[in-house]
């Protein structure tokens, strides 16, 4: 054991270490800048009802600290019946979303069958495993086709889950009404956007069934400019 | 990353930050932290597995199915990084089904029945039983003392649920519920244990 000033440096046992807190506590005393907790992101989400999908997603784009955009759109199309939201680099879920977009459109032109949500996320998964986690694209993939509404999670690092509706509450979800769950994502987004700094302005939906698809953008304006109710400004001549 | 996993930045030009900005679970590869194991009976096998899939110490899926099938009659049971063991079972799979087309009948039927252990390096050994993922190494000693030869699927159901939720207890990166199946000539049987009816032990 090494020996330092003269008494043994005690070996770390286990449980909570804090022999780093008052050598940081100088060192921030001395000028030195330590890094500080930083939270950024996105809030999107979706959710299976009765008869399609309703996907959901705030409309901040941050650089750093900076709102960037206050009304950027995260839902990207991908084909008719087959919408994706996106976190991430905006980028990076910009294009692979296009990407994606594109080879959905030649395959089913090519097929001549609507695009299914499984070739939508198989081509996702398997570029996105190609390139390891660095296309740092998270995204929400819902839509409508022969196998009825369904709704999958895909990771940057290529893993995919499909979400079961327990996840999202419980088995009442499968009846839920359009304006229930409407109102059940609207909800969720806005609970992102109140308690996330990352995430914040307005809410936009797609709502995607069998007959087609609604976008909502904006579905609600979370955060209301208010509207100045004094007059604040010196009447006219009272310096003159 | 559904409503819960859109985490990351949203920079709106290609900026990444360091990675020491984020808390580990923002970025950190998803992993199945894991209890699976399999057993045989007479005539099949009976396999099980725990349902969390983390990103650090955040969960990003509490009812995952890691009982993945290959062709019809056989499965396989992940656990480590939840996209490479997606893309081998799916790699596997779509060769397997390639085969079964070329031979015109299903490949390796008469795998059913036989349990093999398949770690990092591609050893395959048969065993009657397997465990495998993060939580077994806490049930090592269970499985040894509570198995026994020639059991009925439903001693081998009860040995896997016992064995899983056993794990699960004490191994933080398994948990929720407990997937089974039972795989014989038959076909499938599919059971879930959920979380409030796991066989319960000594809890301190």
């Amino acid at each position: 054991m090494a020996a330092v000033g003269g008494t043994l440096a005690q070996e770390h046992c286990g449980g909570f270490s804090f022999e780093n807190c008052k050598r940081n506590a100088i060192l921030e005393k001395m000028g030195a800048k330590l890094p500080t907790a930083r939270k950024t992101g996105t809030t999107i989400c979706g959710v299976v009802f009765k008869d399609g999908v309703i996907l959901g997603a705030d409309t901040r784009a941050t650089e750093d600290t900076i709102v960037a955009d206050k009304n950027c759109s995260k839902i990207h199309y991908i084909a008719p019946n087959i919408y994706c939201c996106g976190a991430g680099t905006a980028a990076d879920t910009e294009y692979v979303t296009q990407l994606i977009s594109s080879n959905i459109g030649l395959h089913s032109l090519s097929t001549g069958r609507q695009a299914r949500i499984v070739t939508a996320l198989r081509m996702l998964k398997q570029l996105l495993f190609r390139y390891q986690g660095y296309i740092s694209a998270a995204l929400v993939l819902g839509g409508v086709d022969l196998n009825g509404p369904t709704l999958h999670t895909v990771y940057p690092h290529g893993s995919t889950d499909k979400l079961p509706y327990v996840t999202m509450g419980s088995g009442s979800l499968a009846a839920m009404s359009l304006e229930e769950a409407k109102k059940l994502v609207r909800d969720a987004i806005a609970a992102g956007i109140f308690n996330d700094l990352g995430s914040g302005s307005n809410i936009d939906l797609c709502v995607i069934t069998k007959e087609g698809t609604e976008y909502l953008r904006p579905y609600d304006v979370a955060n209301e400019k208010g509207v100045r109710r004094g007059r604040y400004s010196y009447k006219r001549g009272t310096t003159g | 990353m559904a409503a819960v996993h859109g985490l990351l930045s949203h920079p709106q030009q290609n900026k990444m930050m360091a990675s020491s900005d984020y808390p580990d679970w923002m970025t950190a590869e998803h992993k199945t932290g894991t209890t699976i194991m399999a057993v045989e009976f007479n005539g099949g096998v009976v396999i099980g597995a725990d349902s969390r899939t983390t990103t650090g110490a955040y969960i990003a899926n509490r009812v995952t199915d890691k009982l993945t099938p290959v062709t019809e009659k056989v499965f396989c049971c992940r656990s480590g990084s939840a996209a490479a063991t997606q893309a081998i079972a799916d790699v596997a799979k779509y060769q397997l089904n390639f085969l079964s087309i070329e031979m015109g009948e299903q490949p390796l039927v008469k795998t059913v029945a036989n349990v093999f252990s398949i770690p990092l390096g591609g050893m395959c050994v048969r065993q009657p039983f397997a465990i495998g993922g993060s939580g077994s190494t806490y049930i090592y000693g269970h499985c040894d003392a509570t198995f026994k030869g020639n059991m009925t699927k439903e001693e081998c159901f009860s040995f896997v649920s016992n064995a899983v939720a056993l794990a699960m207890a004490r191994d933080g990166s398994s948990g929720g519920i407990i997937r089974l199946a039972a795989i014989d000539e038959t076909g499938i049987e599919r059971r879930v244990i959920l979380g409030n009816e796991l066989p319960t032990f000594y809890e301190g």
